[in-house]
């Protein structure tokens, strides 16, 4: 290790407090805030109780950025907002300006920069994503790659164009959803088709017995030796593709080139606002991996958001459409194929059935 | 700089008008060198579809468990440069807040000593360095800390907590949330970094229903802001909107509980009894509604994504919860919370359980019981509709004659 002999090594003191970075208006006015306008896609301003104005200038990123990127967001930032900025739990950047007569500028130079500014208000927000093949051995698909095509295609919702209500839309790249994408209008979810491969010399070298058989939420892996040592044995029928026994477990892998792809996952929220928070729905079970673009995949969030756009009214989220309308409705107007996968048969599958004769003709 | 290797494929992803997270990859190799062979490997990855990297492999910096995820190509003589690629997770500011003086300084250290790569920032929080050699952990760990900067969660520990902008930029904000999220994160370091719980444990702090974190959809513990009282009401503000919008279609119909009705008469009025505190009608006319000035929060438990047992949302454990009051104390109630959960999962949770699993298992009244909470029908959706019922207790006939 590259310790430095003598140093005093500074351990456990946590973040950064937050006070050393607040703009000087947001903390005079800390807690006082009155309310808010929305004047464009990329722009809002609050105004607190004593009239006090802080506006924000919203710009999307790619959220994997280099150094550089971040150091054009700091020039940008000394040039307009005295330095200040912050970032979104969407991978947004904010800008927060005192000065009203710096927002065009800085706009105009975030349109030089090729920076999308947006993402306010009745539009498609940024999409939350994960690693993928970038950065992560588990991938059923990349992230990035998906994103950015699906961006590129929905980029007039994201700087302009009004939807009936904000569309969250998320990407994780396989079922450990880092950024838990279960509860938003749109996800899509990359997937294993195929069951694990087991390499027998790894899982008795490598693994832990007990906790690989415990990975596995539908108990299909089973004790089993090796050249008399313990190892695993699987009983293929049982697996749901979930990649959890290779997350414990080396000798079990279970990426396939030609089986791995991304499924669609529709009308979750986690906002309380008039419904309840809920998980997203099976949309589209399973779409083939095709980098670099995945056309298939920005075709059928496109028609989804199509579908919605035309059927929904005005305030309501995805989901909210969707329960208006009911589901024959939403396959109907999608054209997507309902099949015997959109019937839930796990933990609480029971709970998801029509138990009514409440059916539009 | 000449590249190292053709990128046919990525380089269809340099087109278009979103901003290239390819291009990011190419500007930060133009800084180090290593990271021209991520385009090889994630090129590779393209051509291929799988991906090229090894499972797992421990690596950290001295007196940590945690903070720093290893990552190893798994093709070292094609891609030298990202044979070690590992993750440094920096713990955020609260709220997501920098100057840009800092931000400049923090990204140096990773041009100077890893990939110049970065999230920004990874889905529970944190910055994340992507793209550092176990060599240089010690010194890149020395010198954000020299920035006032310590590393995040990960693994079977605290994962770092983070919380929504509240009282600093929003005037939804029932509670001081980006306070509560520093100093729970301040009081717990040890937890986060060094994993010694069953899995990892999420903290979450939105200061309304809105639940700008996600709260309720991946935390372990969600705190939700919320309020005691009235909401505010500003009735010419109200007939301001009403020019804008139809009041009834847009704000009336669509509250949950029925509690609001209008005329252009008596103004807008609201059975703030009967409000389940939602926040639609808020958001719809934040110039004319603001939430009542008694705030505080609702504590919930429980949510994760789909591992092991299938995905979960946060519960109700506590339906209303004094922050301010708590906040005079150093959060001691909220800590002492805390302190009774995680015994109980120590106690009776197994290895890679969720807390909301364990829950689950053993059953949410014997969790409650345990922890010291009364059983509360805001815990619900409706009470059972089962008959079969686990009655702890009967009486036999001599005990009955004595009373
Ligand atoms: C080893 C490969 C993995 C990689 C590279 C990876 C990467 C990440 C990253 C970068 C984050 C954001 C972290 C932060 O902001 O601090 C994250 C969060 C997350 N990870 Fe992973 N992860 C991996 C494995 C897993 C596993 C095995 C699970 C589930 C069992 C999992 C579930 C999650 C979830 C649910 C989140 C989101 C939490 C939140 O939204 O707060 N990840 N992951
Ligand atoms: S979602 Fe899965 S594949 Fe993607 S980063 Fe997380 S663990 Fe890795
Ligand atoms: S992939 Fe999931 S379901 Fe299949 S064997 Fe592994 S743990 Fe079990
Ligand atoms: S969760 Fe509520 S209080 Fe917090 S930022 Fe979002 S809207 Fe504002
Ligand atoms: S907050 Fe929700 S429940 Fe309460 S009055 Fe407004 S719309 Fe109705």
């Amino acid at each position: 290790m590259a310790e430095v002999q003598g140093a005093k090594r500074i351990t456990d003191i946590g973040p950064h407090n937050y006070n050393d970075f607040l703009h000087p208006v947001i903390k005079k006015n800390y807690g006082k805030w009155k309310y808010h306008e929305i004047l464009s896609p990329s722009h809002m301003v609050h105004v607190s109780e004593d009239g006090d104005k802080i506006h924000t200038v919203r710009v999307g990123s790619p959220r994997l950025v280099s150094s550089s990127f971040i150091k054009d967001l700091c020039d940008l930032a000394d040039k307009y907002s005295d330095g200040y900025l912050r970032f979104t739990t969407r991978n947004n950047v904010e800008f927060l300006l005192d000065k009203e007569e710096n927002i065009k500028p800085l706009l105009n130079e975030l349109e030089k920069l090729n920076l999308p500014a947006g993402g306010i208000g009745n539009v498609v927000a940024n999409i939350v994503h994960t690693q993928g093949w970038v950065h992560c051995h588990t991938a059923a698909s990349d992230a990035s790659g998906v994103v950015k095509s699906l961006m590129d295609e929905l980029y007039g919702y994201y700087v302009g164009a009004q939807l009936p209500a904000k569309v969250r839309v998320a990407f994780a790249c396989c079922l450990n959803m880092c950024g838990a994408v279960h509860c938003s209008d749109i996800a899509v979810l990359g997937i294993h088709r195929r069951p694990p491969r087991l390499i027998p010399e790894k899982i008795t070298n490598l693994c832990e017995i007990p906790s690989t058989i415990a990975s596995c939420p539908t108990n299909v892996i089973r004790p089993d030796t090796f050249n008399g040592k313990p190892s695993v044995k699987l009983v293929e029928e049982g697996c749901v593709f979930c990649g959890n026994c290779f997350t414990v477990c080396p000798g079990m892998p279970i990426a396939d080139p030609l089986n791995d792809g991304v499924s669609i996952w529709v009308g979750g929220k986690v906002s309380n606002a008039r419904s309840k928070p809920t998980f997203s729905k099976l949309a589209v079970p399973y779409l083939e991996n095709d980098p670099p673009r995945w056309p298939k995949v920005v075709e059928a969030v496109k028609t989804i958001l199509d579908a919605y756009k035309k059927g929904a009214h005005k305030g309501e989220r995805v989901g909210e459409w969707i329960e208006r309308i009911g589901w024959p409705r939403f396959f109907k107007a999608t054209g997507f194929e309902f099949t015997k996968y959109h019937i839930d048969d796990y933990r609480l599958g029971e709970a998801t059935l029509n138990y009514s004769a409440q059916v539009r003709q | 700089m000449s590249k190292k290797h053709q990128t046919p494929l990525l380089d269809e992803l340099k087109k278009g008008k979103w901003p290239s997270f390819v291009r990011e990859i190419e500007r930060a190799a133009e800084k180090s060198e290593m990271t021209d062979d991520l385009l090889g490997q994630v090129e590779q990855s393209y051509r291929e579809k799988v991906v090229h990297w090894k499972h797992g492999g421990m690596v950290g910096v001295k007196g940590y468990g945690s903070g720093i995820v290893g990552r190893f190509s798994d093709l070292p003589e094609k891609y030298p440069g990202i044979k070690e690629f590992h993750t440094v997770r920096v713990n955020q500011t609260a709220g997501f807040f920098y100057t840009s003086d800092m931000l400049r300084k923090m990204v140096d250290i990773g041009e100077k000593h890893a990939s110049a790569l970065f999230n920004f920032h990874g889905s529970t929080g944190d910055i994340q360095l992507l793209g550092a050699k176990t060599s240089e952990l010690e010194t890149i760990f020395q010198e954000y800390t020299k920035l006032g900067f310590d590393l995040g969660g990960s693994g079977s520990a605290l994962r770092t907590p983070s919380c929504c902008v509240g009282k600093a930029r929003c005037e939804f904000a029932n509670f001081d949330s980006m306070h509560m999220c520093d100093g729970i994160t301040q009081a717990f370091q040890d937890e986060m970094h060094r994993p010694v719980f069953n899995y990892k444990f999420k903290f979450k702090f939105s200061a309304c229903g809105n639940d700008c974190t996600a709260s309720i959809a991946r935390a372990d513990l969600s705190v939700i802001g919320t309020w005691k009282d009235d909401i505010r009401i500003d009735q010419e503000a109200v007939k301001d909107y009403g020019k804008k919008f139809n009041l009834h279609q847009y704000v009336i119909d669509k509250c949950p509980t029925k509690c609001m009705s209008y005329s252009d008469e008596g103004g807008l009025k609201i059975e703030n009894s009967n409000c389940s505190r939602c926040m639609h009608c808020i958001n719809t006319m934040p110039k004319a509604l603001r939430p009542g000035t008694k705030g505080g929060a609702t504590i919930l438990i429980g949510a994760k994504a789909p591992m092991v047992s299938g995905p979960r949302l946060s519960m109700v454990l506590v339906p209303f919860y004094d922050v301010e009051e708590d906040a005079k104390n150093d959060y001691a109630w909220f800590k002492d919370l805390i302190s009774k959960i995680w015994e109980f999962w120590d106690e009776y949770g197994v290895s890679r359980e969720r807390i909301g699993e364990l829950i689950q298992r053993v059953g949410v009244g014997n969790f409650i019981e345990s922890i010291g909470l009364e059983p509360l029908p805001e815990m619900v959706a409706n009470p059972r509709g089962n008959p079969f019922v686990l009655y702890e207790e009967y009486v036999e006939a001599d005990e009955e004659q004595k009373g």
